[in-house]
């Protein structure tokens, strides 16, 4: 028998103010170092509710971020959807870790996110040139241990299985 | 995605999924025009004085050119009618505002707030009060996104102010410069150098101002300079752009990504 589900709400919110905070208007320097917000949210809520929470969420979470940024349809879609299978295989292991270690994690799988859309760029023609592109996957990976704890405080608080 | 990118069948598709984006950006944006607000309604009394004075002054200079420039149209418009030509001046044009959001950094594009409403359609151009901004590349019903000159994949054809040598200016994804591609090394090119659209295409107006020339560089392995160019308007400081319907010739098929 299927586990009651509640919340579906908060996780809802969560992606809406991580895309927000996509579109915040930062000032020119701090730009190209901007976490991938959405990204962080998804990777946390596939290690906290696996069953739940997956590829499907992935999906359709970058395929609103492809809208909102007005890249090409299905880019982050694509991306995303990978990002939340790879999570939802590694979750036990990078649950354990310690926030060090986990960081460390977080960096590869951003990273790797980076990369996939870094070659689609690349065949449809329009790479960025600078190697400012991939200060996000640093900047994610510093920023995670404390998203991971609001995130978890948030999670227990609203009690979101 | 290779549909996206190919045949563009999923303009729909984006244009309603951009409407449930759309109450989000306002979100990001109502702080931006809060402050605008409240700072408008709590300047002073003096200097909304001078503002006006300055404005007022202003606006009898441009009355006096002006006059001098209907006439000037008209004995234009004369001898072009003398000529045949099916030029006409005079474009319907409409006030759009940017909304406050950051797109992906490495391109350059921006959001305006209006949108299929108001018919605007893929393909038009963009102007502020010194020179051409960008072109629109996608609708949705309240608001759409354009895409700057200074966008990598954007490219305009456009003709030296002096010599009226025609040339290709792309952008470079750095912000305030552009790029012009294949003039011959033995092209003089003076720094400052005006460089106007061109109209060729038919997508921009004819005779606008796009940039100025801040420096070329000549290698002497290749055949062409490399002609570095900086936006007469500008594109990182405007809050309102001007959407222009070009009433020179057919419309062209609008196309998305501007290639």
């Amino acid at each position: 028998m299927p586990r009651h589900h509640q919340g579906g709400w908060i996780i809802i919110t969560s992606f809406i103010i991580a895309i927000l905070l996509t579109m915040l208007p930062l000032p020119e320097w701090a730009q190209t170092s901007r976490p991938e917000w959405v990204t962080l949210v998804l990777i946390y809520w596939c290690m906290a509710l696996p069953a739940r929470v997956s590829i499907g969420w992935g999906w359709i979470a970058g395929l609103m971020l492809d809208v909102t940024l007005g890249n090409l349809l299905g880019l982050h879609a694509l991306t995303m959807a990978i990002v939340a299978f790879l999570t939802i295989k590694l979750y036990q292991r990078i649950r354990v870790y310690p926030p060090g270690q986990q960081a460390l994690a977080i960096l590869v799988l951003v990273a790797m996110s980076q990369l996939l859309i870094l070659w689609i760029l690349g065949i449809i023609g329009t790479t960025p040139d600078s190697w400012t592109y991939w200060l996000p996957s640093l900047s994610s990976a510093i920023i995670w241990p404390w998203l991971f704890v609001v995130m978890r405080g948030v999670r227990r608080h609203f009690r979101v299985t | 995605m290779t549909m996206d990118h190919r045949y563009h069948h999923l303009d729909t598709v984006r244009s309603a999924l951009s409407l449930i984006i759309e109450p989000i950006r306002h979100v990001v944006n109502l702080p931006f025009s809060l402050v605008g607000n409240v700072s408008k309604n709590l300047s002073s009394r003096s200097t909304l004085l001078s503002n006006n004075e300055e404005l007022r002054v202003k606006n009898l200079l441009l009355q006096a050119q002006l006059q001098k420039y209907a006439a000037l149209q008209s004995e234009n418009m004369r001898l072009r009618e003398l000529l045949d030509s099916s030029f006409k001046v005079g474009d319907k044009v409409l006030i759009a505002e940017l909304i406050r959001v950051d797109l992906d950094p490495f391109t350059r594009r921006i959001v305006i707030n209006k949108g299929s409403n108001d018919d605007l359609f893929a393909g038009q151009p963009l102007l502020d009060a010194d020179g051409i901004i960008g072109q629109v590349v996608q609708v949705s019903p309240f608001s759409s996104t354009a895409m700057l000159i200074t966008d990598p994949s954007h490219a305009i054809p456009i003709q030296l102010n002096s010599t009226g040598q025609r040339a290709i200016a792309t952008g470079t994804g750095r912000p305030g410069e552009i790029e012009l591609l294949h003039i011959p090394s033995n092209t003089r090119l003076e720094k400052n150098e005006l460089l106007v659209s061109s109209g060729l295409g038919g997508r921009f107006p004819a005779g606008y101002p796009v940039a100025r020339v801040i420096r070329t560089l000549k290698h002497p392995g290749k055949p062409y300079l490399e002609v570095i160019a900086k936006p007469t308007a500008h594109l990182q400081r405007s809050r309102e752009v001007l959407v222009v319907w070009p009433s020179t010739g057919p419309q062209p098929e609008p196309i998305a990504g501007g290639k």
